[in-house]
């Protein structure tokens, strides 16, 4: 079933171009990784796709809603974490899921349930009474994909997700990503190839604001006709490679 | 209650921050303090606590600017709003949400200085507490006005400058606080009684005098400015919520 139909999506930024005619379908339950490196159009896709920025054209439907004429229905459907860590400092660990949640419409009881059903999937029940700017920075990216999961949306978006992180935060946090998936459609940005390649179902490869090819991580290597992951991706973002 | 939700959110970021604290309720006191302490010690009348209070109060509003902007500055900095704005919060939560936290953080302020005023001798009763609240209100209002508007265009380190540094010692000279614009005279003048500041002091310390007459011809001033910079404020942060730069 097909959760996401992206069709000719375009942004401009007066003559620079960030995404350009953008053509992609993902399905529900997939986890689908946009892999590029620092200004690719990654980051800007995601904005639009989560209804932040206005595209220049084109359109996405997102579960039926389109992103240019329904964006209250989109935001209801989805969530972000962003790239940078966004939590709210000065709240507690267990504050900052109940406030999600009750933005999201939960009451003060069902927000206090989510929060702790959170804490547990994401080994944060320790710190549940500690401020979150006293975390460290691995746990507050584990938090920020928790405030992001416990409006329970269809589809989240996960913006470099552990960029930043030590290897050890980093392997925590792919362990937690990877627990969801088939339960909600992932769309993940990031500029590492392993990362990519260790939880994508699928993935594309984006570069100077163009899909430049789309599959597995096996059918992009030889659709490359490379030896490894690495030269693929090199081949394909550099226009070397094939046709998406 | 959604609304609720984000304002209890700004309320805790807030008071739980002991800058905050320290210069939004202890700076002022502490100030009210020594210069009640130095008027004891000298001859003339330059520090009564009738003039001083009344004044030093709106200084203590002063801060409110540097609260709110602080919040919404570094918000956007940490890609917190990011965050909200892909949520179903409206654009009025958004502004309803940073600005009703900040009416009951101004009471407290005003609450905690007058009852010091009080004990260093200041002589109130209720009908010069309630000319007092219809004073401070639009005041209070906006001083959270232009914490909206600097919080919307600046950066949390530009917001520090601005309203931490630049707006409350405007306020402090310029208001009349502790001595008369006129004295200096010319260009000071001019700008102090083009800014509403002078005129939010004037107001306050009718109410305290219980020279309620006198409230209102400051007051329009004051009031005047709070609507004009409370709707510029939120037309900036309805503008950049719309914006592609966020």
């Amino acid at each position: 079933m097909t959760e996401i139909r992206i069709a000719g999506l375009t942004k401009r930024y007066g003559e620079k171009t960030a995404v350009n005619n953008l053509n992609l379908t993902i399905q529900k339950g997939e986890l689908f990784a946009l892999l590029g490196v620092n200004g690719a159009g990654k980051t800007t896709t995601i904005k639009m796709l989560s209804c932040l920025i206005a595209p220049t054209s084109g359109d996405a439907v997102l579960l039926g809603d389109s992103i240019v004429s329904a964006c209250s229905a989109v935001k209801e459907k989805i969530n972000v974490s962003p790239q940078e860590t966004a939590v709210a400092p000065n709240l507690t660990v267990m504050e900052n899921l109940e406030m999600i949640a009750g933005i999201y419409g939960s009451d003060r009881k069902a927000a206090g349930i989510k929060a702790a059903g959170m804490l547990s999937a994401f080994c944060l029940d320790e710190v549940a009474c500690s401020k979150a700017k006293t975390l460290s920075g691995g746990m507050q990216r584990r938090l920020s994909i928790a405030m992001a999961l416990i409006s329970e949306p269809e589809i989240l978006f996960l913006d470099e997700p552990t960029l930043g992180l030590d290897v050890l935060a980093r392997r925590e946090l792919w362990n937690a990503i990877g627990k969801l998936k088939g339960k909600v459609t992932i769309i993940l940005t990031t500029h590492y190839l392993e990362e990519a390649q260790a939880l994508s179902d699928r993935l594309g490869i984006m570069a100077k604001g163009e899909l430049k090819a789309v599959g597995t991580v096996p059918e992009l290597v030889s659709r490359a006709g490379a030896q490894t992951f690495e030269d693929a991706f090199v081949a394909l973002a550099t226009d070397q490679g094939v046709n998406v | 209650m959604r609304l609720l939700v984000f304002a209890s959110r700004n309320w805790k970021e807030i008071v739980r921050d002991p800058l905050n604290l320290a210069f939004g309720f202890g700076f002022p006191l502490v100030l009210l303090l020594l210069l009640t302490a130095m008027q004891k010690n000298i001859p003339a009348s330059l520090f009564r606590i009738e003039e001083l209070a009344p004044g030093m109060a709106i200084f203590n509003l002063a801060f409110i600017s540097l609260f709110s902007g602080m919040l919404i500055a570094k918000d956007r900095s940490t890609s917190f709003l990011m965050r909200l704005f892909t949520s179903p919060l409206s654009a009025s939560d958004f502004i309803l949400g940073y600005t009703l936290p900040l009416l009951p953080i101004a009471v407290m302020q005003c609450v905690i200085f007058f009852a010091a005023a009080f004990f260093l001798g200041l002589a109130v009763n209720v009908t010069v507490l309630v000319a007092l609240a219809v004073v401070l209100i639009p005041v209070a209002v906006l001083f959270i006005g232009i914490g909206l508007m600097a919080g919307s265009v600046f950066t949390d380190k530009q917001v520090s400058a601005i309203c931490g540094a630049g707006l409350t010692n405007a306020c402090a000279w310029l208001s009349g606080i502790w001595f008369a614009p006129g004295l200096v005279g010319g260009w000071f003048e001019a700008i102090a009684y083009a800014l509403p500041f002078v005129y939010a002091v004037n107001a306050a310390r009718a109410a305290i005098a219980g020279d309620y007459a006198s409230i209102f011809p400051q007051l329009w001033w004051v009031i005047g400015y709070a609507v004009v910079i409370m709707t510029a404020a939120i037309l900036v942060f309805w503008k950049w919520m719309g914006s592609d730069h966020m």
